[in-house]
C-alpha cells in the first residue's frame, strides 16, 4: 500500500512540474489562474496521500487548509481581481515562449542535480520528489522574471510558494503546524495587500503593465 | 512574563490605532505605545543580565545576550522614532501628502511592525521567524507605498517582489533546515526550536545545512540589503515616508543579518569549517565595494543615505563572517552604532526635506542658517557615520579593519578604497547641504531634534566608553556565537 | 515459428487494413455528433475509396515516375507500420523488427516520398504543402523519439514488443514519466495527421494546409491509396499510443483463446480513442501555422522532461 501511496505522489509531483510548465508556456491570464487552481488541487491530493500514508494526521489540515486557500480562496479572489480590473488579454512576455521553456528544461537539470544528494538521504517515501519541488520553484522564479505584467507576476510568486510547500510535504511530511498556520496567514495577508496594489497602481499608472515602473533606476 | 509584554503591547498598539488612528492624539498614542514597549523591554533586558539566558511558553520564545541588545535596540529606536514621527507626519498631513485615513494605516502598521521584529528575535521557532520576516514585509510593503505616488508605488512593488522572493528563498532553507533537524530531533514543532537545534548541531547532516544555508543567506539576505540583492533598498527608503525609512534602516535590516547569523552558528557546528563565513564574508565584501562606488552618483539624500545602509550592513556582515572574538564583538557594536546613528541622519535629512520641499541634494542649500540644529545634527550625524573618531562607528570600524588585516590581509585594501570612496561621496555631498546660502522655508510645527542628539550622544559614548555591564553584554553573546 | 503465430500475424495484418477507414469514419462521425450534425455515417471512407477507385486517374503531362510511385509507397509505408505495432498479440513473426527507431524511420521514408511527389508537378501549393510538412516533421520527429525512448528506458529495449511486455504483464505501476510523455505523444499525433489544431483534413485554405495541399494534384487511384495511407497512418499512430500507455488486455502469446478478449479490448480503446480525439479536435481551434514550432516544442521539451523525471524519480 504504502508503495501504491508512493506511486501516486510521484505521479502527483510529475503533474506539478507539468502544471508549472503550463504556466510558463501560458498566454492567458484565466487560464494562469485555473492552472494555479489546479495546482492546489495537486498539492492538496499530494499531501493527503502523504498524511493517509504515514499518518501523519496534521498532515489532513493543512491538506484541507490548502485546498480552502489555494484551491477556492485564492482562485475566487484572483478571479474577482481580473474581474474588477478587466485585465483579461493575452500576457506580453518578455522572452518568446520556446527560448523561456529551454531556460526551465535547464532550470529543472539544474535542480535534479542539486536535489540529488539531498533526496538520498531522506527517509520518507517521497524522497525523490524534493528535487520536482525545487525545479517548481524555480520555474516560478522564471515565470516572474519573464512576465512584464502584475497579475501574472503575483501568480508566479503563489506558485513559487505551491512549490515550497510541496517541498515541505515531500521532504519532510510538513513543516510543524503553527509553522505552517503561519505561512498560509502570510500568504493570504500578502493576497490581499496585492489586491490593494493593483488598484493602486491601475488607479496612477491606467494599466498593470510593469513596464510604465521602471523609472526608478540608477542613471 | 516580560517577553509577552514586549510582544502585546505593540500589538495591542495595531489594534488601538487601527481603531483610534484618525483622531488628533494618535501621535501621541503611537509614542506612548512605543514608550511603553519600550519599559517593557528594559524590564527584559534587566531580567536577562541578571538571571541569564530564559525560555518562556514551552520554550516557544528564547532570550540570550546576544538577541537582547537588538530587543532593546529595536524598542529604543522603535520609540525614539514615534517621537521624531509625531512633527514630521503633522507636517506632511498639514502640505496635504496625507490624508487621515493613510495616517492611521501609517500608526497602526508602524505598531505592528515593531511586533512583527520583535516576534522575530524573540522567537525560538526558526520557522516562526521566517513567519515574522514575512510580516515584517508586509506591513512596511503598505508604507512605503504610503503617498501614493508612481515612484512610491514602483518602489513597493519592486519591495514586495524582490523581498517576497528572497524570503521564499529563505522558507526553503528554512525547511532544508526542518528536513536535517527532524533526522536527529525527530519530527514535530521540538525540532525548529534553535536551542534544541544548538545541542545538536554537530549531528545535523552537513551537506543539507550547507545548502541551506546558502537558501537562507540568500533569502535573508535580500532583506538585509546584501549585493547583488539590494536593488529593493534604496527605493523603498527614498520613496516612503522618512520615519520609515529610518526604521527600516535602523532595525529591520539588523532583524534580517540576525536571522542570518542565527543560522551561521547551527551551520558551523554542522559543518566544523568555515563555509558560512566565507559566504558572508564574500557577499558583505561585495556590498561595501558596490555601494561605496554608487555613493558617489546618489542625487536623492535619501537614496544616498539608503546606500550608506548596505555599505555598512555589508560591513557588520563582513564581520560576522571573519568570526572570532573581536570581529564578532564588532559586529555587535557596529549593528548598534549604525542603527543609532542612521536613524539620527535619516530624522535630520526628513527635517531638512521638509524645510527645503525636496529630496534632491542639488536643492538643498544652507540649512545650518535656517535651523542650525538640523544642520548640525546632519554634520555630526554625516561624519559619525562616516567614521571620524571619537564616534563608536570608529571603533567598531577600526576593530573590523584591524581583525581583516590580521587575518585576511587581502581584504584591507577593497575596505579601505571602498570606506574612503564612500567618506569623499557623502561628506561632498553634505557639505553642500548644510553650509552655502539657504532655500529652505519655515515648518509649521517644530522639529523633533531630540532623538537626533539623544543617538548621537549616545553613538559618542560608544565611541569613547563601552559601559562595563554592556561589554560584558557583547562578550556572553560572542562566546555563544563562537 | 509456428502456424498460429503465422495467422495471427496474417490476421492482423488484415484487420489493419481493413479497419483504418473505419476508424477515420468513426472519429469523422464522432466529430460530427460533437458539432450538432448528423454525419455521413461511419463506412463513408469506405464509399469514398471505393467512388475514387472507379474513376479514372488523370496525371499532370509533365509528372515523372516518381509521382506516380509514391502513393503505393506511402501505403506499403504505411501498412507496414500499422502491421508491426502490436495489437493483438505481442508474439508474432515479424516482432524482431519492431524497432521503435525504425518505426519512426518507415514514417520519416513515407514524409519524404510524399514531399517529393508534391513538388514534383512544380505547383505552387506542392511546394508549399512540402516545406509546411517538412517543417512539421522536423520538430515531431524528435518529439516522438524522445517519447519512445521515455518509454525504453523503463523497459530497458527499443523493442515495442518488449516495451508492451514489460508494461502490460508485470505488475501495475505508476509510472509519472509516461503521463508526460503521453501528452507529448498526443500532440505529435494530432501534427503528424494533419489534425486540428495543426492542420484541418477538411479544408482547402492555402493559408493553413499542410497535407491536402501536397497532395492537390492526385486523383482517382493514387488518391485513394493516399487516403487510405492516411487512415492506416492514423491507426498506426493510435495503436502506437495504445501499446505504450494502455497495453492492458494483449493477448500474451499465440493463445487463441486470449484472442477474442484482444479482439474485444482492442475494439473498446480504440473507440474511446477515436471519440477523444474527435472531442479533442473539436475543443481546440486551428493555430497558425507560425505557433506550430512552438506546439512541437511543447512535446519535444515534455517527452525531454518525462524521460528526466523517469531519472529522477528512479522508477
Amino acid at each position: 500500500m504504502t508503495d501504491f501511496s508512493g506511486q501516486i505522489i510521484n505521479l502527483c509531483a510529475a503533474l506539478l512540474l507539468l502544471v508549472a510548465f503550463g504556466m510558463l508556456s501560458q498566454r492567458r491570464v484565466l487560464s494562469l489562474i485555473n492552472l494555479f487552481a489546479a495546482q492546489g488541487l495537486i498539492l492538496t491530493i499530494s499531501t493527503a496521500v502523504v498524511a493517509y500514508s504515514s499518518h501523519q494526521s496534521h498532515l489532513y489540515y493543512s491538506a484541507a487548509l490548502t485546498l480552502v486557500l489555494k484551491v477556492i480562496l485564492l482562485p475566487w479572489i484572483l478571479h474577482r481581481l481580473i474581474r474588477k480590473l478587466n485585465v483579461k488579454w493575452d500576457i506580453e512576455t518578455l522572452f518568446n515562449i520556446p527560448a523561456t521553456m529551454l531556460i526551465g528544461i535547464v532550470l529543472v537539470i539544474f535542480a535534479f542535480n542539486l536535489a540529488a544528494p539531498i533526496s538520498q538521504m531522506a527517509g520518507t517515501i517521497t524522497k525523490s520528489t524534493l528535487g520536482i519541488a525545487m525545479a517548481s520553484v524555480l520555474l516560478s522564479f522564471l515565470m516572474m522574471i519573464t512576465r512584464s505584467k502584475a497579475v501574472p507576476q503575483v501568480i508566479g510568486f503563489l506558485a513559487m510558494e505551491n512549490g515550497l510547500f510541496f517541498a515541505a510535504t515531500s521532504a519532510t511530511y510538513g513543516m510543524p503546524m503553527v509553522v505552517e498556520l503561519g505561512i498560509a496567514l502570510d500568504v493570504l495577508v500578502g493576497m490581499f495587500i496585492l489586491g490593494i496594489f493593483f488598484f493602486q497602481i491601475r488607479e496612477t499608472f491606467d494599466s498593470l503593465d510593469l513596464k510604465h515602473m521602471e523609472k526608478l533606476k540608477e542613471d | 512574563m516580560e517577553i509577552l509584554w514586549v510582544l502585546a503591547i505593540p500589538l495591542l498598539g495595531g489594534v488601538l490605532l487601527a481603531l483610534f488612528g484618525c483622531r488628533r492624539f494618535a501621535p501621541e498614542l503611537n509614542s506612548l505605545m512605543s514608550f511603553a514597549t519600550l519599559i517593557a523591554a528594559t524590564a527584559l533586558t534587566i531580567r536577562v543580565i541578571n538571571d541569564g539566558p530564559i525560555t518562556a511558553l514551552n520554550e516557544q520564545f528564547f532570550v540570550d545576550s546576544f538577541n537582547v541588545f537588538l530587543v532593546a535596540l529595536t524598542a529604543f529606536v522603535g520609540f525614539t522614532t514615534s517621537l521624531f514621527s509625531r512633527p514630521y507626519m503633522r507636517i506632511e498631513q498639514d502640505r496635504g501628502k496625507l490624508t487621515v485615513n493613510m495616517l492611521r494605516l501609517y500608526h497602526s502598521m508602524y505598531q505592528l511592525f515593531s511586533f512583527t521584529m520583535l516576534l522575530a528575535l524573540l522567537t525560538n521557532n526558526l520557522g516562526i521567524l521566517w513567519v515574522a520576516m514575512e510580516a515584517a514585509t508586509l506591513t512596511t510593503v503598505l508604507l512605503v507605498s504610503l503617498y501614493r505616488t508612481p515612484a512610491s508605488l514602483e518602489a513597493a512593488w519592486k519591495y514586495f517582489i524582490l523581498c517576497g522572493v528572497g524570503i521564499a528563498q529563505a522558507l526553503f532553507g528554512t525547511i532544508l533546515l526542518y528536513f536535517a533537524a527532524e533526522k536527529v530531533l525527530g519530527a514535530g514543532g521540538n525540532a525548529l526550536l534553535w536551542t534544541h537545534l544548538n545541542g545538536v548541531k554537530g549531528q545535523l547532516e552537513p551537506t543539507v545545512l550547507s545548502l541551506a544555508f546558502v537558501f537562507l543567506l540568500v533569502g535573508y539576505g535580500t532583506k538585509v540589503g546584501l549585493a547583488p540583492l539590494h536593488n529593493w533598498l534604496p527605493d523603498a527608503h527614498a520613496e516612503g515616508p522618512t520615519p520609515i525609512s529610518a526604521v527600516l534602516s535602523g532595525l529591520l535590516l539588523n532583524v534580517a543579518l540576525y536571522a542570518v547569523v542565527r543560522s551561521k552558528v547551527l551551520v558551523d557546528g554542522a559543518l566544523g569549517n568555515h563555509f558560512a563565513g566565507n559566504l558572508m564574508m564574500g557577499f558583505g565584501l561585495l556590498s561595501v565595494v558596490m555601494a561605496a562606488f554608487f555613493l558617489s552618483r546618489q542625487k536623492d539624500v535619501k537614496r544616498l543615505f539608503a546606500y550608506s545602509s548596505i555599505e555598512h550592513m555589508g560591513l557588520t556582515t563582513f564581520a560576522f563572517g571573519m568570526g572570532g572574538p573581536v570581529a564578532t564583538f564588532a559586529a555587535m557594536l557596529h549593528m548598534t552604532v549604525h542603527s543609532l546613528t542612521k536613524s539620527a541622519i535619516f530624522f535630520a535629512v526628513g527635517h531638512a526635506t521638509q524645510k527645503s520641499g525636496t529630496q534632491f541634494i542639488a536643492d538643498i542649500r544652507g540649512l545650518i542658517q535656517t535651523n542650525p540644529t538640523i544642520g548640525w545634527g546632519l554634520m555630526i550625524g554625516s561624519l559619525a557615520i562616516l567614521g571620524m573618531p571619537p564616534f563608536g562607528v570608529f571603533a567598531s570600524e577600526f576593530m573590523i579593519l584591524t581583525t581583516a588585516m590580521h587575518s585576511y590581509p587581502w581584504t584591507t585594501p577593497f575596505l579601505l578604497v571602498a570606506l574612503g570612496v564612500a567618506f569623499a561621496a557623502i561628506f561632498g555631498k553634505v557639505q553642500t547641504m548644510v553650509f552655502g546660502e539657504t532655500t529652505g522655508q519655515r515648518l509649521p510645527h517644530p522639529p523633533a531634534l531630540l532623538p537626533v542628539f539623544a543617538h548621537l550622544a549616545l553613538v559618542l559614548l560608544l565611541g569613547v566608553y563601552i559601559p562595563p555591564y554592556l561589554a560584558n553584554w557583547y562578550r556572553q553573546a560572542v562566546a555563544l556565537l563562537g | 515459428m509456428n502456424l498460429s503465430a503465422l495467422l495471427f500475424q496474417l490476421l492482423q495484418d488484415t484487420l489493419v487494413v481493413l479497419a483504418a477507414p473505419l476508424l477515420l469514419g468513426w472519429v469523422n462521425q464522432c466529430r460530427a455528433w460533437l458539432q450538432n450534425r448528423s454525419g455521413a455515417g461511419v463506412l463513408q471512407p469506405y464509399r469514398k475509396l471505393i467512388k475514387l477507385f472507379h474513376k479514372d486517374a488523370v496525371l499532370a503531362h509533365n509528372a515523372s515516375p516518381l509521382f506516380r510511385f509514391m502513393p503505393y509507397i506511402l501505403f506499403a509505408c504505411m501498412w507496414l507500420a500499422a502491421a508491426l505495432v502490436p495489437v493483438l498479440a505481442t508474439d508474432l513473426p515479424l516482432s524482431p523488427a519492431v524497432d521503435v527507431i525504425a518505426l519512426v524511420g518507415i514514417f520519416a521514408l513515407a514524409r519524404v516520398f510524399i514531399s517529393l511527389a508534391a513538388m514534383d508537378i512544380g505547383t505552387a501549393f506542392g511546394t508549399l504543402g512540402a516545406r509546411r510538412e517538412m517543417l512539421v516533421g522536423f520538430l515531431a520527429e524528435p518529439a516522438l523519439l524522445m517519447v519512445f525512448f521515455t518509454a525504453s528506458v523503463i523497459s530497458h529495449s527499443t523493442s515495442l514488443i518488449t516495451i508492451v511486455e514489460t508494461l502490460a504483464h508485470t505488475q501495475f505501476v505508476l509510472y509519472p514519466s509516461l503521463a508526460f510523455a503521453a501528452v507529448a505523444f498526443v500532440m505529435v499525433l494530432l501534427a503528424e495527421n494533419a489534425r486540428i489544431p495543426v492542420d484541418n483534413p477538411s479544408t482547402h485554405l492555402e493559408l493553413t494546409m499542410i497535407h491536402e495541399a501536397m497532395i492537390l494534384e492526385y486523383s482517382a487511384r493514387h488518391l485513394a491509396l493516399i487516403e487510405w495511407a492516411s487512415a492506416l497512418k492514423l491507426l498506426a499512430y493510435i495503436t502506437i499510443g495504445i501499446a505504450l500507455f494502455l497495453p492492458w488486455g494483449i493477448a500474451a502469446a499465440d493463445h487463441w483463446s486470449a484472442l477474442p478478449i484482444a479482439l474485444v479490448a482492442l475494439f473498446v480503446k480504440l473507440t474511446a480513442a477515436g471519440a477523444g480525439l474527435a472531442l479533442l479536435e473539436t475543443l481546440s481551434a486551428k493555430m497558425r501555422i507560425f505557433r506550430v514550432p512552438e506546439f512541437m516544442g511543447t512535446a519535444f521539451l515534455l517527452a525531454v522532461l518525462g524521460m528526466l523525471t523517469h531519472f529522477l524519480l528512479g522508477s
